[in-house]
């Protein structure tokens, strides 16, 4: 058997890892802890204050809360990955369209389904669909649509989480967590790169607990409380880290003058992705628009006004976080075509994405202190995700699912609390057991659940700006939706035989050399327009309702 | 103004294609590509586009009427 020596550089020398930076996120998590508890305090023990924290959010703490909503372990730990191998490109695919769609899906939509939840009560989207098209049975074929699509979401966040830390923690604890040594395609064995690291089963179920816990407690409030801390911590230890790693790669233009000697296709998009595929990633963004996590944060605001630093603030959020990222991505590539940094190997041999960032941290950051503290907010990126979406998941439970169904009088405020708590607990634990036997690239998992909201965005924006729109076109643009996104995941992760619609280049899925979400959305729109057209109107009274003005 | 915003944003869109140097592996600064040099200034540029919609589009009727006293609670 022949180890390779790079694998000293992954935490395989004979003595264990320093756990330095294990204590650190240690301490993390219990600051975490003692937030979610001083927040759980202001909790008021309404179901109102504990799905919209009664409608009380300042500008400041809704622009963290949402950008730190909108950025996870695909922001991170897939981005980083994806520029990896797909180069600078990844930027414009995600981070500057997300900084001109997001925004635009905040100031045209967000500003109105706010009124319209301030206006009229509402907690949840559904609830505002449910009136918008004066039907109850749209809540319950929209509810399962939108917690299927937020699983994967979670899901992104778990499985991004555990590579990381993995990653970050090898070699550790070489008896407790040993790995059995790894056989590449050509046959040649090595040890296991993450020999004694803190496996993602681990990480998976100490994140979800820690967050559960303040969010259990303290709901949509906590979560805003912890989430505009953990965007600071991120935001601050993602610049600390680029610089550290800048410096330890001798200082930024060396580390990108590597790049450019050897792997310079990743400099530019030239062969890794063509300007059509690069345009239809446009649509990926459009995803916040139709988020039920979001829609949440939107109704936390105390005024419209409050949105206005989250529109304007929100581009210049992403590119801070993305821009080092990126850098770091191909930075990697050049050092690894040039074959000091490895990356741990994927059972096919190929380097796994995922690693790539802990890859870089590990070993081009000296200091154990700083690893704990970068991976804290690589962390506290995953986390300020993954507690909105399980509050969102309680909110629709309740709100959108039991309560129709039972009657509104048959619970009491306090009871409506408790089911959301039981549906949060329950679906956490159905994506912890997926995340334990499904890894798969965060990148293209983040865009295939996107790409679902996405095409659900037409019914958001529809919903405020056209009188027209239907109940029936509504149900139909749903079930195109459904029908179109399920055949071509299936056909792209699920079909091991000659692909029925698509193809896949440089790790995309692309139909007609364009992403899926293209034609996931023209079947949502043609099947919304179409259908509205050719059903009868709503009522003049829900129109009077829901266009109060003239804007 | 309105009209003119909505207009700014389409052409955002449009420029954020940059076909046209889409294989220069040129360095900004010596370290920056030039791909992501540019779309980290359309970031900067869609903020100002967003500061420019607040001043002149901001819906203020849509803001006016949702915090007026008045009806609460849907059908839900």
């Amino acid at each position: 058997m022949s180890h390779d020596p790079w694998l000293i550089v992954l935490g395989q020398a004979a003595e264990p890892a320093s756990r330095t930076p294990l204590y650190i996120i240690i301490v993390y998590m219990c600051a975490l802890f003692a937030l979610g508890w001083i927040s759980s305090r202001l909790f008021r023990g309404s179901s109102k204050d504990f799905f919209v924290a009664s409608q009380s959010i300042g500008p400041f703490m809704l622009l963290m809360s949402v950008f730190g909503t909108t950025m996870t372990a695909f922001a991170l730990v897939g981005s980083t990955g994806k520029a990896f191998s797909l180069g600078i490109g990844t930027y414009g695919l995600m981070a500057s369209s997300s900084g001109l769609i997001h925004a635009a899906c905040f100031f045209f939509v967000g500003i109105r389904m706010w009124s319209f939840g301030k206006k009229y009560g509402y907690v949840t989207q559904i609830q505002f669909f449910r009136d918008r098209f004066e039907s109850k049975g749209l809540g319950y074929l929209m509810f399962p649509i939108l917690v299927g699509l937020i699983i994967p979401y979670l899901l992104v966040g778990l499985i991004g989480a555990g590579n990381y830390i993995g990653g970050v923690t090898a070699g550790m604890f070489p008896e407790t967590f040993s790995l059995p040594d790894k056989v590449l395609p050509s046959g040649k064995e090595i040890a296991n790169p993450l020999n004694g690291s803190v496996p993602a089963w681990l990480t998976g179920l100490v994140i979800s607990a820690v967050v559960l816990f303040y969010v259990f407690f303290g709901g949509v409030r906590s979560a805003v409380w912890a989430n505009t801390f953990q965007t600071i911590v991120f935001m601050i230890m993602g610049l600390v880290g680029f610089l550290v790693i800048a410096h330890g790669l001798g200082g930024l233009e060396a580390a990108s003058k590597k790049t450019l000697e050897y792997a310079p296709e990743k400099l530019s998009r030239v062969g890794l992705m063509t300007p059509a595929h690069f345009m239809s990633y446009m649509l990926v963004p459009l995803s916040v628009g139709m988020f039920p996590h979001l829609f949440q944060h939107w109704l936390t605001a105390k005024s419209a006004k409050s949105f206005r630093l989250t529109v304007v603030a929100h581009p210049i959020c992403i590119m801070i976080v993305w821009v080092p990222c990126i850098l770091i991505g191909i930075w990697a590539a050049g050092l690894h075509a040039e074959g000091s940094l490895r990356v741990p190997p994927l059972p096919n041999g190929n380097p796994n994405a995922n690693a790539v960032l802990s890859a870089m941290v590990k070993t081009f950051m000296d200091s154990p202190v700083l690893i704990g503290l970068f991976s804290a907010g690589v962390l506290a990126a995953i986390m300020s995700s993954l507690d909105s979406q399980f509050v969102c998941i309680g909110s629709m439970f309740t709100n959108d699912f039991v309560v129709p169904w039972m009657g509104k009088d048959r619970f009491t405020d306090k009871q409506k609390v408790w089911l959301g708590r039981g549906f949060i607990v329950f679906i956490v634990l159905i994506t912890y057991v997926i995340s334990i036997f499904k890894p798969t690239s965060v990148f293209n998992l983040g865009v295939w659940c996107f790409s679902g909201f996405s095409a659900l965005f037409p019914i958001a924006f529809a919903s405020v700006y056209w009188k027209r729109l239907t109940k029936a076109g509504v149900v139909a643009s749903v079930i195109a939706t459904t029908v179109t996104w399920s055949l071509f995941i299936y056909d792209a992760l699920g079909n091991k035989g000659e692909k029925w619609f698509g193809e896949s280049h440089a790790g995309e899925y692309l139909i007609a050399g364009v992403m899926p979400v293209t034609f996931i959305c023209l079947a949502s729109i043609i099947a919304l327009v179409l259908v509205s057209l050719a059903t009868k109107a709503p009522s003049q009274a829900t129109i009077d309702r829901f266009f109060p003005t003239k804007g | 103004m309105k009209k003119f915003v909505y207009a700014l944003v389409i052409l955002m869109a449009i420029i954020h294609q940059d076909i046209w140097w889409w294989d220069n592996k040129r360095l900004i600064f010596d370290f920056m590509p030039l791909g992501l040099f540019y779309h980290a200034l359309f970031s900067c540029m869609a903020a100002g586009l967003w500061a420019l919609a607040i001043k002149w589009a901001w819906p203020s009727d849509i803001e006016e009427w949702a915090e007026a006293e008045g009806e609460q609670g849907g059908e839900q």
